[in-house]
């Protein structure tokens, strides 16, 4: 598999969110809002890239056994450090976020990535396996994100767009389901088709 | 009183799947069938509960005694990771056919983000049952996992039993399976919004 291969599949083919199904959690809760959803992403992407490039390059010495709690270890010490940085630099989205920043630790994407891949490749190639797909999970929350900000409240990261309040189910957690659901469906019958 | 509150705010209000999407994933995976639900939700339940436990005595005798409140994160996935460990053990020496049809999903409750997400929230969030807002104490704290996880329980049982008659269902074909089964659970979580403003 090629290098840029490496960064699109997780666009479309190995899409987490509509194709694995994987980190259903964070991608409900957090997009409420088109900005939400997309920080959600980014902030999962930052973990995926660095622990699947430390992993992979300590995989080798940890025994068979105790891998995954190792992973997990690995992983938590860089959520720490995410909520370090955001409580520094982003200390209002860090708010917003709350809860699902810690629980990055236990997004099956991150630890899925870890056991399918970054402990059988290469540092880098396990760097643009991150990348690639923390960049399919940051694209399908913030298309979440926007839908669920459109149908809800009328605009678009932020942006008024329709006067009105909107259908305020949306942004509360029944929308998310129905959102999601029907996203999917879309998601499903457009890469058929090719 | 305060007891009753933290119950029905857990399980009915505060649903942990519906209005607070934590758990989602054994949700959607092992909600095929009513008996497999209810035997995830047990194994939940114990962990859960017996989890927010240890993590709340960590927090409080360990973590802040000695300043390394940055630690909150790992030490708690740690904790859990072998609680799970040691009911899998259980599990398999007691109810092997439970066992067998967990399968996969027992380990995956280590990444079940509902078990962290209450070790978390007990020990970081303001409660306001019966008037000020405080930190939930060690009594209230277990009582409160609890309930959550008899909420987990609920919306789990509820959910596969619309999904057992649903697979009976003639769905379009692009709905088939996940996307039917999340239009679902968002009209569940609209029934259980009528809960809402009770406590």
């Amino acid at each position: 598999m090629g290098k840029f291969q490496l960064i699109t599949k997780g666009l479309i083919k190995e899409n987490p969110t509509f194709v694995l199904l994987l980190g259903m959690c964070p991608t409900l809760a957090t997009t409420t809002s088109a900005i939400n959803g997309m920080s959600m992403g980014l902030a999962t992407m930052f973990v995926l890239v660095l622990s699947n490039m430390a992993i992979s390059a300590i995989a080798r010495f940890i025994p068979d056994k105790v891998r995954i709690p190792s992973y997990i270890v690995v992983i938590a010490t860089f959520v720490t450090l995410l909520q370090f940085i955001m409580q520094a630099y982003t200390p209002a989205m860090y708010e917003t976020l709350g809860l699902f920043i810690p629980l990055i630790v236990v997004n099956c994407i991150v630890l899925g990535r870890a056991e399918a891949f970054a402990n059988k490749n290469g540092v880098i190639d396990s760097a643009l396996d991150g990348l690639g797909i923390g960049l399919g999970f940051t694209c399908s929350l913030t298309v979440l994100g926007l839908v669920r900000e459109l149908l809800g409240s009328g605009s678009a990261f932020g942006f008024k767009l329709v006067p009105g309040d909107g259908i305020l189910c949306f942004v509360l957690a029944p929308g998310a389901f129905i959102a999601l659901g029907y996203l999917i469906v879309l998601f499903k019958k457009l890469t058929t088709k090719k | 009183m305060e007891y009753l509150l933290i119950i029905i705010s857990a399980i009915f209000v505060n649903n942990i799947l519906l209005s607070q999407f934590l758990g989602v994933c054994p949700f959607l995976g092992v909600s095929n069938k009513l008996s497999t639900a209810v035997g995830m939700s047990g194994a939940v339940c114990f962990v859960i509960t017996l989890a927010t436990l240890v993590t709340y005595l960590l927090q409080y005798y360990v973590l802040e005694p000695f300043g390394i409140g940055f630690m909150q994160t790992i030490s708690f996935i740690l904790v859990i990771a072998a609680l799970v460990q040691m009911v899998e053990i259980v599990l398999k020496k007691v109810s092997p056919s439970l066992y067998q049809a967990l399968g996969i999903f027992l380990p995956l409750i280590t990444t079940n983000c509902a078990v962290l997400g209450v070790a978390l929230i007990v020990v970081t969030k303001e409660f306001t049952f019966g008037g000020e807002p405080h930190m939930l104490n060690l009594a209230e704290s277990v009582v409160y996992a609890f309930a959550t996880s008899l909420g987990f329980g609920l919306a789990m049982t509820l959910f596969a039993g619309l999904r057992e008659q649903l697979a009976l269902n003639d769905v379009p074909k692009a709905f088939k399976g996940v996307p039917i089964a999340l239009v679902t659970a968002g009209i569940l979580a609209m029934a259980f919004m009528g809960f809402s403003g009770l406590v």
